[in-house]
This record gives structure tokens, C-alpha cells and sequence, in this order.
């Protein structure tokens, strides 16, 4: 999922007026350090485990690292423990990591960064915004898993938190033994003393150090002295994902739990017309059914399936909805939105009009359609919620535990030392779990159930019928093409405002443009000399939010397909023409398509069995390059192999970089072939693995993935793998068959093995 | 109703429809969770476990059906076989988010067990019921080469 934190950049100018207006005050706030949630909230310290800051606890047991970020299989939680492990030279083997509470400072540093200029921009004014932005990022206060940001903010905090803690422990054992600190080393958990060979356990030094004031941001090693970053560790989480033991939101028990389920409207904003729950309510095991807000009804039952049956005997007419009924209306809805005012415009330069009235014939235009798209975790939304005298405590794999301790505040003005939000392991996120609905609902349950704990369990069905979706689009490209590149780019897009969406249903203001609407067309290395990117939002109401690489995740499809459109219009060779269109503007675009092209041993589109797509894009920061070959067989369509070229500035653990770039390519894959969601009667048409398929087994390719380090800034590696494998895809295929697709999926026009 | 799993006999709850999914029984009755709930449909594998060595897809299978000896990830290496495939997944980094893993293992388990030197394409056909969202796919056909290799030099 990508950043709540790319909100418009009107909204950020209002925010950075605000700090401006206090510039005095907001810089010395924005230095203070932030409060300790380890610590009671009156700053004394818990009986059982002594905090050196807020990713550091020590007990009798050893040393645990709160790693504030959700752990939904991109490895985070390892990689974080890596940065504070490293500094504080503790032991991997015995390294443990906790979630930790929710809390404010665990705040996203960087989230405001994205919109601090073109992320290809190393320039030294392109990095002082930058810098400033973390000011604003620190009154936001966010605790986010999302927007490949986690590693790029936690790299400097993460280490001073160890190298810190490595100082007060040191300064510990010097006091003891009275000797200098500087004499003194530390190795896998202990302060040596190299002059009396006498070594401490840092565990038994920790009451000690709690009480040393030590410099937070200490100096930090070279990488030329790293032990652990920088090489691939064993992910600390696996060994429980393997036998079972691993604890999702769905295994929590809790004494005395109930279970249950959720019915809701499927028609988005409509309510309950009429209904009858007598029959639900007689079943066996059935406790109670009770209504949510008049858009839908929890069975509360001792049994989860016993709930799921009961759900299904609810007999209910629902409301109309306000959006059109099905896809064609919908879309209808988007076609006229390009006669509206631009919603935005980005990167525009030169004159864009005047070249096309001296084009002719050589004028390119295509459009280009993609669909409402859902996350499909493997785990459906699931939470367990207890309300009991005045403490409300929820379990659950949540992408933004700040943002959901808020809401369930403002449920019932709640104060904030009551809601207490234990953050499990997810069984897949993608954007999905940055949403609060379901915890939320499964805190209204459990007010219903005299404080006894009630784990809230949605079926497949009601979790891909009442996602946030991945909005559709329609995107029309303009191009004229020079001798060796395009002289002229003109794109208008139309997408509904994920930003504007989510301002209805959280804290969150929707300000001006909505720049992800462009993310992925826009703010890429294109040195065009006439370009201008408009975009539109048509406004309905059905709900859309963060999916895995958000708005580049269909501006990667179309702006790379128009890309080898305009490059075939020439005759020109896909990865010579964008060489060429890089220009000077990011010297590390050049040496990732130089990459992949070496790794693929490209030669042209055509290959032996069929052809070979190319793509490119910059999303998230990091510059991603790949090559598809498919080869055509009785059966359909093969996708054999995808090259990878990715740059990430400082690769940590180059084996789960690998893993993310070929997850996030398998993710778009799926996508492309034959993600849909469609609607009629003003509902979801799709509902489970049947209609809304998954990639499988037989259909993956080999996905060879090269992790440079090349890029001044380090990057995240969840999402960048996504956009561009679907238009390297759509590339390959015409590159195969001679076939432009121009709308997703592709299944719609051809058969895949 | 007499459950036998992982080698431990359970006694269930006499109330427990006989058409209730094995699945439910075991996370929600017996305290089993690990294997997991996905779709309900036999569409995604999370939910397989073994009954009489046999991979099943408990979501959509009747408690009262069961005539064998059912195994889940939680037995304690019932099989070499399988905790071979466990270490194998450690040994390749294989699980990203997990939620399918033990579906996976027990899907993997069954094939080595049947076949213990599979090619390729049998390993499509065997995993093809199990889907990973994480697209864990290379390192699962990685980890059963490896752990193929390892029962046959055992």
C-alpha cells in the first residue's frame, strides 16, 4: 500500500505553514525526543523489563526489540531487528522482536517525503525538503506500515536506537567495574572488559543503564564494519510459520471468546430496507444477532462456522445504491468525468498542442482501461475485541494501529489510555489492513457481549465484497515521436481520489489534487521536451484505498504501454528509445535498464518461442526494470521468465529483497491475467478464489531478480516490482502475437495456460 | 464424537453436527489453529490436512465422514518426510506472510510421501491447490527439490 502520506500537496503547504508559523517552538518540539510507550505513562518504569528507549527492552530472559512495524510477510520485522541488532551488537540467534503497542512515536518519519519533489531528484535542494518534511511527519504522528517506507525510516532511528542503547549499557559496566568506557567493547550481548577479560550480560546491567542518560543519535559504524546488514539473515519469524505455532488474528484465543461473523450490505452506502433474523437467531449455537449501523448484522455464536451458517439465514432486502448499478454505468461515469476541470496537472513543460497541430500521421493516440481491483489476503478480515470495565482491547493484524486506536476512540469518545491494540502477525496486508473497518466493527460486537471476548471472523465472501478496492481507470495517451524519442506526451487519467475517499471515513482531510491519481505516469525520469499530465476523479461511492503500489500500480501499465506503442510506431528498439529518454535526469534509470537488458541478453522483442516485453518504472523511489518472455503453446499463453532490475540505494538482506521483488511481480501478474471486480445490481459481482483467481503454481514463472546499489537514497522494496510487471507483460504478448492489450485483465482477450 | 489427530485421541463435544467442516472442529473445538481458514470452497488449500496420509481440504469435508487418523502441522514430525520439508522451508527462507504455509507443507508432505523424487511438473499438479497471495512460489518448488534430496539421502 502506499502512503497516506502522499496527501496533496495543498494540504502539505498548509501544514508546513502551520510549523512555519511556529518555527521557533516547532523545531524545538520537533527535537525533543519522543515519549517512551514502554514506559507507564506517568515515565515510571515496568516492574518486569527495563526500557533503554522505545525499541529496546531487556528482562532476566534477554533482549527484545519492539519492531513497530506490521509484519505481513515482507520480512520487516527482521530487517528492523537487524538495524538495532547491528549497533547494539547483540546475538541474532537470540535476537526476539515484538510489535509493541500502538503508539504516536512510532510515527512515520518519511511519509511526507514523496511529495517533496521528483523522487529521481537527488539535487542538495531536492534533499533539504526532504529533511523538512520530517518536521510535519512528527505532528502527524502516524504508525504506518505502507508505502515501502519502513526500512528508508527506520535505517538512521533504528540503528541510533541500538547504538544508543549500546552506550548507556557500556557506561553501565564501566560505573561497575570503575573503569573507562572507552576501554571497554561489547559482543553478542555483553560489555567486555579486555584489560580483565571480566565480561557482564546485558540483561544484567539493563535496571543499571535504564537510569544513563546516553546520547540518542550517537555516531553510527560504516558499512564497512557491518556484521549483519548487508547480508541475508535468517528471518526470525519463519521457524513458527512452519509448524503451526505462528499466531494470526484468527488464532487468538482469549478465556471465555466467543465467535462471530459479519453479514453487510453488499450494496455500498445502502442500508437494511427489511429484514428477519428469527431464523438466524434459533440456530444452534447462535447467541445473538445484532445490527451494525444499519448496514449490516453480526451473529454472534460459540462456533465460527456456526456464526458463518447462521449469517447466511439472515433474510434481508438492502438498499439502492447512489453510484450506477453495474460496470458499464460506472464507467460511463468516468468517460464523463474528462469533460469536468482537471482534478490535477503534473510535469508539465513546453507546448504539447503546438506539436500536435504540425503531427499529422504521426500523431499516436491509444486508450487504455483497467478494473476495480481486490487485496484477496489469504487471511479475511479478522479481529478479536473485549470490552470490559472501561478497557477495550482488540487483536489483530493491522497495517495502522494508530489510525485504529483513534477510531475506536471516536466511537464512543474514548480516551486514549483505554484502547489498547495488540498488533498480531497478518496473514497478508497489501494495503488492506491499513483500513480500521473490521477492528472496529469487532469492537462494536464485543460491546454486546457483557465483556466477555469475541473473535470476529468474515468469510472470503464478505471480505472480497467489502474491500477498499483498487479503483479502476481510463487513461488516453497522446505521443509524437522524434528520431530517436518522443517530443511530445500528452495523458489525461481518470480515477476515482483514493485520498478523497479515505477523508470520509477517517481524521484525515482530502485537500486539493489527488496526486496518486497519476503516481507512476507522473514523477518519472521522462525528459520530454512537451509533456503534460492531467488527471480527472469521478466521484462515487464506492469505497477504494491502498493496493500494493497504489496509483502506479495501473499508471505502470499504461505509461509503459504507450512507451513500446510510440517505440513500435518507429521501429525503434523499446530499451535504446528509453535510454535516450532518460537523458541526464537519473543516471541510476540508465544503469537498470543497462542491467536487465545484459541479464536477459536482449537482442529485440522476437525470440524463438514467442516474444519479450520491457518496462520500466520509478515508484517508491526505487528504479525497477524488467524483461517478460512469454512463449505461445496449445494450451495458451506462457509466461516463462521475468528479468528484474531493482535499485535500492543499501540492500540490508539482499535474499528477502529477492523474495519481495518476485512476491510484488506475482502479485501484478495475478492482476494482469485476471484480477476483476465487477458489479451488478450495485454489488459486488466476484466473491471467492473461483471468480477472482489467484496465479497458481504451474503459472509462475522463473524470476530472476538483481539488486543494485546504485541510488544515493535507500529505498523499500514492497511494492517497486509491481508496476511494471504488468505492461512488461501486455509488451511481451504483442511483442508474441502481434496483440495490443489496452484493458485489463487480459484474459479478456487471450487464453493463459 | 471420538476425533483421532496427531496421534492423541480427542474427545469433541457429542453436539457437534456431523456435517460441521472438519476444519471449524479442529480450530474452534478441539484448539487446533494452525491450519488456517481461506475460502470455504476447497478453492485454496490453506486448510489442508491429512486423514489416513491423504491430503483433504478440511473447509469443505464433514467431521462425520472422517473414518481415519487425521494429522495437522502441530503433529510432532509424524513423518520424517514432513519434517524434512519444514526444515527445507527454513532451509530456502520459504514463508512470507505464512498464513498458507501449513497448507502448503501439508500438500508437499503428501507428494514427497507418494513421490519422492518429483519433477517439475508434478509438482505443479500437486501444489495446484494451494494458492500463496505472497507469491511464494519459487522458494516452495525450491524447498521440495531440497527436502526430495534430503529423504532420499536419509
Amino acid at each position: 500500500m502506499s502512503t497516506l502520506g502522499k496527501i496533496t500537496r495543498r494540504t502539505f503547504l498548509v501544514t508546513s505553514a502551520a510549523v512555519a508559523g511556529g518555527v521557533v517552538f516547532g523545531t524545538y518540539k520537533y527535537k525533543q525526543a519522543v515519549p517512551n510507550p514502554l514506559l507507564n505513562s506517568d515515565g515510571s518504569a515496568n516492574p518486569e523489563f527495563a526500557s533503554l528507549n522505545p525499541y529496546i527492552k531487556i528482562d532476566q530472559e534477554g533482549v527484545t526489540v519492539i519492531t513497530p512495524r506490521a509484519e505481513m510477510g515482507q520480512g520487516i520485522q527482521s530487517t528492523l531487528a537487524m538495524l538495532v541488532a547491528e549497533e547494539l551488537d547483540l546475538d541474532w540467534k537470540r535476537v526476539k522482536t515484538e510489535h509493541g503497542p500502538a503508539s504516536n512515536s512510532y510515527y512515520v518519519g518519511i511519509m511526507l517525503e514523496a511529495m517533496a519533489g521528483h523522487m529521481y531528484d537527488h539535487s542538495t535542494k531536492a534533499n533539504i525538503i526532504r529533511d523538512l518534511s520530517h518536521i510535519p511527519a512528527k505532528f502527524l504522528g502516524l504508525q504506518i506500515t505502507g508505502g515501502s517506507m519502513s526500512t528508508a525510516d527506520a535505517f538512521v532511528k533504528m540503528r541510533s536506537a541500538g547504538a544508543s542503547a549500546r552506550l548507556a549499557l557500556t557506561l553501565a559496566a564501566a560505573q561497575q567495574w570503575g573503569v573507562k568506557a572507552t576501554t571497554l567493547k561489547t559482543q553478542d550481548g555483553h560489555v567486555i572488559n579486555p584489560a580483565s577479560g571480566e565480561k557482564l550480560a546485558y540483561t544484567a546491567l539493563a535496571a543499571k543503564a535504564a537510569t544513563i542518560e546516553a546520547p540518542a543519535e550517537p555516531p553510527l559504524r560504516d558499512p564497512s564494519q557491518w556484521r549483519y546488514l548487508g547480508q541475508s539473515m535468517p528471518r526470525l519469524d519463519i521457524p513458527a510459520k512452519v509448524d503451526g505455532t505462528a499466531e494470526f488474528a484468527i488464532d487468538v484465543k482469549q478465556p471465555d471468546m466467543l465467535h462471530a461473523t459479519v453479514k453487510m450490505s453488499p450494496r455500498f452506502g445502502a442500508g437494511i430496507k427489511s429484514s428477519d433474523t428469527t431464523k438466524a437467531e434459533t440456530m444452534k449455537g447462535v447467541e445473538k444477532v445484532i445490527t451494525l449501523d444499519n448496514h449490516g448484522f453480526a451473529v454472534i455464536a460459540d462456533n465460527t462456522w456456526r456464526a458463518f451458517k447462521a449469517a447466511d439465514a439472515i433474510d434481508v432486502e438492502w438498499g439502492e445504491v447512489s453510484y450506477p448499478q453495474d460496470t458499464a454505468g460506472i464507467f460511463k461515469i468516468y468517460e464523463e468525468s474528462f469533460l469536468a476541470e482537471p482534478n490535477g496537472t503534473y510535469d508539465e513543460q513546453g507546448d504539447v498542442e503546438l506539436v500536435f497541430a504540425d503531427a499529422g500521421q504521426n500523431l499516436v493516440e491509444a486508450e487504455y482501461r483497467v478494473p476495480y481491483l481486490a487485496h484477496s489476503t489469504m487471511e479475511p478480515m479478522t479481529a478479536v475485541a473485549q470490552v470490559k470495565d472501561g478497557r477495550v482491547d482488540i487483536w489483530t493484524g493491522s497495517q495502522a494501529p494508530t489510525s485504529l486506536r483513534d477510531a475506536i476512540m471516536a466511537v464512543d469518545e474514548l480516551t486514549e489510555d483505554s484502547v489498547h491494540i495488540h498488533t498480531t502477525l497478518l496473514g497478508g496486508g497489501f494495503g488492506r489492513r491499513s483500513e480500521t473497518d473490521f477492528a472496529v466493527s469487532a469492537y462494536k460486537i464485543a460491546k454486546q457481549t457483557n465483556g466477555k471476548p469475541v473473535k470476529v471472523t468474515w468469510s472470503r465472501e464478505e471480505d472480497m465484497q467489502h474491500d477498499f478496492y483498487r479503483p479502476a481507470a481510463i487513461a488516453r495517451f497522446k505521443g509524437v515521436m522524434g528520431l530517436k524519442k518522443p517530443v511530445a506526451l500528452d495523458v489525461q487519467i481518470a480515477s476515482p481520489s483514493i485520498m478523497l475517499s479515505m477523508s470520509k471515513r477517517s481524521a484525515f482531510p482530502a485537500l486539493g489534487p489527488d496526486a496518486l491519481i497519476a503516481e507512476g505516469t507522473a514523477g518519472q525520469p521522462d525528459d520530454i521536451d512537451n509533456i503534460r499530465i492531467r488527471t480527472y476523479a469521478p466521484e462515487l461511492d464506492i469505497p477504494i484505498g491502498f493496493w500494493r503500489s497504489v496509483g502506479a500500480s495501473y499508471n505502470g501499465f499504461v505509461h509503459e504501454s504507450f512507451m513500446d506503442e510510440l517505440a513500435v510506431s518507429q521501429d525503434l528498439d523499446p530499451i535504446a528509445m528509453r535510454l535516450e529518454m532518460f537523458g541526464d535526469l537519473a543516471p541510476t534509470a540508465n544503469k537498470v535498464v543497462e542491467k536487465v537488458a545484459e541479464m536477459a541478453g536482449w537482442t529485440g522483442r522476437k525470440t524463438d518461442k514467442g516474444g519479450r516485453g520491457f518496462a520500466y518504472t520509478l515508484s517508491f523511489g526505487a528504479h525497477t526494470a524488467q524483461i517478460i518472455d512469454v512463449s505461445m503453446t496449445d494450451r495458451g499463453i506462457s509466461i516463462d521468465k521475468v528479468y528484474c532490475a531493482i535499485d535500492v540505494g543499501t540492500a540490508l538482506d539482499p535474499r528477502n529483497i529477492e523474495a519481495q521483488v518476485q512476491s510484488a511481480i506475482i502479485y501484478g501478474l495475478t492482476s494482469a491475467m485476471s484480477g476483476e471486480i465487477t458489479f451488478e445490481n450495485g454489488e459486488v459481482v466476484q466473491s471467492n478464489y473461483h471468480d477472482y483467481p489467484a496465479m497458481r503454481m504451474h503459472q509462475v514463472p522463473e524470476i530472476e531478480v538483481a539488486v543494485m546499489e546504485n541510488n544515493p537514497r535507500i529505498t523499500g522494496v514492497g511494492e517497486p516490482g509491481t508496476p511494471p510487471s504488468v505492461p512488461a507483460l501486455a509488451n511481451a504478448i504483442f511483442a508474441a502475437t502481434g496483440q495490443r492489450i489496452r484493458e485489463l485483465p487480459m484474459n479478456k482477450s487471450v487464453d493463459f495456460v | 464424537m471420538k476425533l483421532t489427530v496427531n496421534d492423541k485421541d480427542y474427545d469433541v463435544d457429542v453436539d457437534v453436527e456431523a456435517e460441521m467442516p472438519l476444519l471449524w472442529v479442529l480450530r474452534d473445538e478441539v484448539g487446533l489453529t494452525g491450519t488456517k481458514f481461506g475460502c470455504g470452497i476447497a478453492q485454496c488449500g490453506a486448510c489442508t490436512v491429512h486423514v489416513d496420509g491423504m491430503p483433504i481440504r478440511s473447509c469443505v469435508y464433514p467431521v462425520g465422514q472422517v473414518k481415519g487418523k487425521i494429522t495437522t502441522i502441530e503433529t510432532d514430525s509424524s513423518s520424517d518426510i514432513m519434517s524434512k520439508v519444514q526444515e527445507a522451508w527454513i532451509e530456502h527462507q520459504t514463508p512470507q506472510c505464512g498464513y498458507c504455509q501449513s497448507g502448503q507443507i501439508m500438500s508437499a508432505t503428501a507428494l514427497l510421501s507418494a513421490n519422492p523424487s518429483p519433477t517439475d511438473e508434478e509438482i505443479d499438479r500437486a501444489m495446484a491447490g494451494n494458492i500463496c497471495r505472497c507469491g511464494a512460489y519459487p522458494r516452495i518448488r525450491a524447498a521440495i527439490h531440497a527436502a526430495a534430496k534430503s529423504i532420499q539421502e536419509a
